[in-house]
């Protein structure tokens, strides 16, 4: 029996765009990566979209499939297809460059500005800190550490939509790693810049960030460790 | 609005929730039991008046949902009304300030008068 091809709906355009209908052939265990690669080297080498490992490793790839946020490498068009369509378009809550390309800028200056940097206590001529595997800072730490900075979370998070000031959950869940880095040297600072106002008191634990995340981590769950651990912040420290 | 005041307000939000939780569940067990056999002012009085327990249990009451509301009242207005800091902060203490005013008052004249 012959498979009906695919319906796909594609953004196109900035923000003021519209959705083009292609048609895409069904293969097995076809990707939604896949589909749009196949539109823009079969059907319009002018449509513009962001990819690289396709292994999920990177986080370049992630779009909105049908109205969620996913990584398009890792999800298969027979987990989203409803009746033979799909409608796929760039990440919520960023600025669109181009047809499926969000301008991921601000979402990672958010990073910075939540003091998501390593700040080394040690010296290259020190000894190796010895960190245990089963000690508390280690184990919330392996609990985010996977993040791939791939802005699914992001674009799922309501408070990021309504106030854009809101740091969102991966730069904090980025932020908590490192309240557990027990080599870090720069926790005043990080905990006065992700106890203001734009930071993780603006959560309202819908957690769309912890249902969406593809490498089900709970930045929700960091989160709520930077609210208490913010409980020690130095009342000098400007953020 | 600093850190400090931003994780201050959290902890006051978060504690006043758990004693409201404690204070609701007496209040609505008081309810039930007071309308028993039908409600009137002279059977409540009877028991509030000269209570010091009962004075200090609806005071708390009070102080609590008072800092709790006005708290997420200030919230709402900066991130539904798009309110700035100041007067989101102006709403959150005359709201807090009012709600504590009426309620003593309401626990005052219920227990002392």
């Amino acid at each position: 029996m012959e498979v009906k091809p695919l319906l796909v709906s594609v953004w196109r355009g900035g923000a003021d765009g519209h959705f083009e209908e292609f048609e895409v052939p069904r293969r097995a265990s076809q990707t939604v990566l896949d589909v749009v690669t196949f539109i823009q080297r079969h059907l319009d080498p002018t449509l513009a979209y962001r990819f690289a490992c396709r292994v999920g490793m990177c986080g370049s790839c992630a779009m909105t499939v049908n109205g969620t946020p996913r990584w398009t490498c890792r999800t298969h068009v027979d987990k989203v297809a409803k009746a033979g369509r799909v409608e796929i378009g760039p990440l919520a809550n960023m600025p669109v460059v181009r047809d499926l390309v969000a301008d991921m800028r601000e979402f990672f200056d958010k990073w910075a500005r939540a003091r998501g940097q390593f700040k080394p206590t040690a010296t290259r001529h020190d000894e190796f800190v010895v960190v245990k595997p089963e000690s508390r800072e280690r184990r919330e730490a392996d609990a985010g550490i996977e993040c791939i900075g791939c802005g699914v979370c992001y674009a799922a998070c309501d408070v990021v939509k309504w106030k854009d000031t809101y740091l969102g959950p991966a730069a904090l869940n980025r932020a908590w790693t490192l309240v557990n880095d027990v080599r870090d040297g720069g926790q005043r600072a990080r905990l006065a810049a992700v106890a203001g106002d734009a930071g993780c008191h603006s959560c309202h634990t819908l957690m769309s960030c912890t249902r969406h995340c593809p490498k089900g981590i709970s930045p929700t769950r960091s989160i709520a460790g930077l609210k208490r651990a913010t409980l020690g912040v130095d009342p000098g420290e400007a953020p | 609005m600093s850190a400090r005041v931003e994780a201050r307000l959290w902890v006051v939000q978060r504690a006043t929730a758990a004693v409201l939780a404690l204070c609701v569940v007496v209040h609505l067990a008081t309810i039930i039991y007071a309308v028993r056999g039908g409600l009137s002012a002279a059977e409540i009085l009877a028991r509030t008046r000269g209570s010091f327990a009962w004075g200090s249990f609806y005071a708390v009451f009070v102080i609590a949902a008072a800092a709790h509301g006005s708290i997420g009242l200030r919230a709402v207005a900066m991130e539904w009304l798009g309110w700035g800091k100041g007067s989101a902060v102006a709403l959150m203490l005359a709201v807090a300030l009012t709600f504590v005013a009426l309620g003593l008052r309401a626990v005052f004249a219920m227990v002392a008068s």
